[in-house]
């Protein structure tokens, strides 16, 4: 290559196609915002209504704390059941998912039916099950199991494929079942990971079950919509605070789960359970 | 005791790795399977304990052909054949103990196994396999605690829980230096002998198959051109097996 080539070549020129999607990027953005009349008087004015609705939500009005703990406690039930629930029925749908264990014929089915349980955001989920079953806790379990297989079915079976096959080969070899060969050969290689998963999906229901409540599906969010339909802003604020601290309850808890998994991940043997 | 007869694999069609293989192994001894690398051996081994397919031909073992047999029948066959592996293929998050009952896993139901309740006699005999490779104060380290010489012998021992007929040993000491393969090689070819078994070995160091084994089969792009007693292993006989000469001098 000669020297003039060389000085030609500009290393960090954009592409053109780099370009044109930067300039498709705004022409969008100035489209969408004219289009949802997004401007400066509108913003003004929403930060007047703001402000009244912040006045009113302070001080906080915790008189009806039975209703709060009841709606809280009812909550928690919820995400508790529905991440058990998500957890056992995931881990067989896993092991039918994983295309280095099963056949394309089994993984296919289960595969679309772990998408089909991720597609729909929980609430509406929440909104069909209220509908088929009526209101209540029932409905939020059934949307938050649905929304838990479709998460922990995804990463479980992206785990179990991930596993070594050499380990699978030599238990194979020793003329174990298929069972068997799951018990000894996948689950110690993917146990700890499982763990993680299944507590981050229970801290994801415990908020998705403050939620669904909303659409009249249990939980704490049902009296929170309540609340906001009579205007009882200072109510609607106690709850929000009680949510916070649920949550970051639900945080501690899963810390300290995780403390313990890892310390069983890195010394202890995988028959922990 | 173990018969290959025209035995072929082809992993993809037209392109066979093994080609009609015929081989008897006898019920006593140690064979060793030496040649280049790429030339079948590791195929050979997976198609004794059917870990691979075989395309064509018989695999005659105790009096019968198992080339076709499946489920139970095909476990059954499977838990009489021990074997030991290049990368030892320990399950790495079980302890020592829980690798050497692996080998019992044929024998033992899914619910019995995940809640470790294992035959007594079987925990029994474990512990005398550690005793016998030299790691009986392992039982409880994780497998993934050893180093690589401890992990073979934890393979040996996993391979030996079974009460094997056959042991299968797929290079197994191509992951360790010099002198652990020399012990290793030892060790698994005294337990082999002490028990009665026989053992097939793929290897690809010459000078340690001459030394272990009894009987020597040479491979080359899937076919055997040498098969017979260490002492017959000739340059000549060598030159055939690996091709060129400007190695051996």
């Amino acid at each position: 290559m000669n020297l003039a080539s060389l000085t030609e070549a500009r290393p960090f020129r954009a592409a053109w196609q780099v370009r044109l999607g930067w300039l498709a990027l705004f022409v969008y953005l100035a489209y969408a915002m004219s289009h949802l009349e997004l401007s400066w008087t509108r913003f003004a004015s929403g930060l007047g209504n703001g402000a009244h609705f912040i006045s009113r939500m302070l001080p906080p009005n915790f008189s009806r704390w039975e209703l709060l703990l009841q709606g809280l406690a009812e909550s928690l039930e919820m995400a508790i059941v529905a991440s058990f629930l998500g957890v056992l029925l995931s881990l067989p749908l896993s092991v039918l998912a994983a295309r280095n264990l099963m056949p394309a014929v089994v993984t296919w089915p289960v595969r679309i039916l772990i998408m089909l349980c991720r597609s729909f955001h929980p609430i509406i989920v929440a909104i069909v099950f209220v509908k088929a079953v009526g209101f209540g806790a029932l409905a939020g379990i059934a949307a938050l199991t649905i929304a838990s297989i479709g998460f922990l079915g995804k990463l479980y079976t992206e785990a179990i494929e991930e596993i070594s096959l050499k380990q699978i080969e030599a238990v194979r070899a020793t003329g174990a079942s298929f069972m068997n060969t799951i018990v000894f050969g996948v689950i110690p290689q993917v146990l700890f990971r499982f763990i993680g998963f299944s507590a981050y999906e229970t801290d994801a229901n415990l908020r998705n079950s403050t939620m669904v409540g909303i659409v009249g599906a249990g939980g704490i969010g049902g009296t929170l919509f309540a609340a906001f339909q009579r205007f009882d802003y200072d109510f609607v604020f106690a709850i929000l605070l009680s949510i916070i601290a649920l949550i970051m309850i639900g945080e501690v808890v899963q810390i300290q789960v995780k403390r313990v998994f890892r310390q069983a991940r890195d010394n202890g043997s995988a028959s922990a359970l | 005791m173990l018969t290959l007869r025209n035995l072929s694999k082809s992993y993809i069609p037209g392109t066979p790795v093994l080609r009609n293989i015929t081989v008897e192994i006898a019920a006593r001894g140690v064979t060793a399977i030496i040649g280049p690398s790429g030339t079948g051996k590791s195929t050979l081994i997976r198609c004794i304990n059917r870990l691979v397919e075989p395309t064509e031909g018989e695999i005659v073992f105790e009096g019968r052909d198992i080339a076709h047999l499946r489920g139970q029948a095909l476990r059954e066959v499977r838990r009489k054949m021990g074997m030991v592996f290049q990368e030892y293929n320990l399950v790495e998050r079980l302890t020592v103990m829980e690798n050497l009952l692996t080998g019992r896993l044929g024998y033992t139901s899914a619910w019995k196994s995940f809640r470790r309740k294992f035959d007594p006699a079987d925990i029994d005999h474990a512990y005398k396999l550690l005793d016998h490779v030299g790691l009986s104060s392992f039982a409880n380290a994780r497998a993934d605690a050893l180093s690589g010489g401890q992990r073979q012998r934890v393979g040996i021992a996993r391979a030996l829980m079974q009460r094997p007929a056959l042991l299968l040993a797929d290079e197994p000491t191509s992951s360790l230096d010099p002198k652990t393969s020399v012990e290793i090689m030892q060790l698994m070819c005294g337990l082999a002998a002490e028990n009665e078994i026989p053992v097939m070995i793929n290897m690809h160091d010459v000078e340690l198959a001459k030394r272990f084994a009894g009987r020597i089969i040479g491979m080359s792009g899937g076919d055997i051109v040498y098969d017979g007693a260490p002492d017959g292993l000739t340059d000549e006989a060598l030159k055939k097996i690996y091709g060129g000469e400007g190695w051996l001098q």
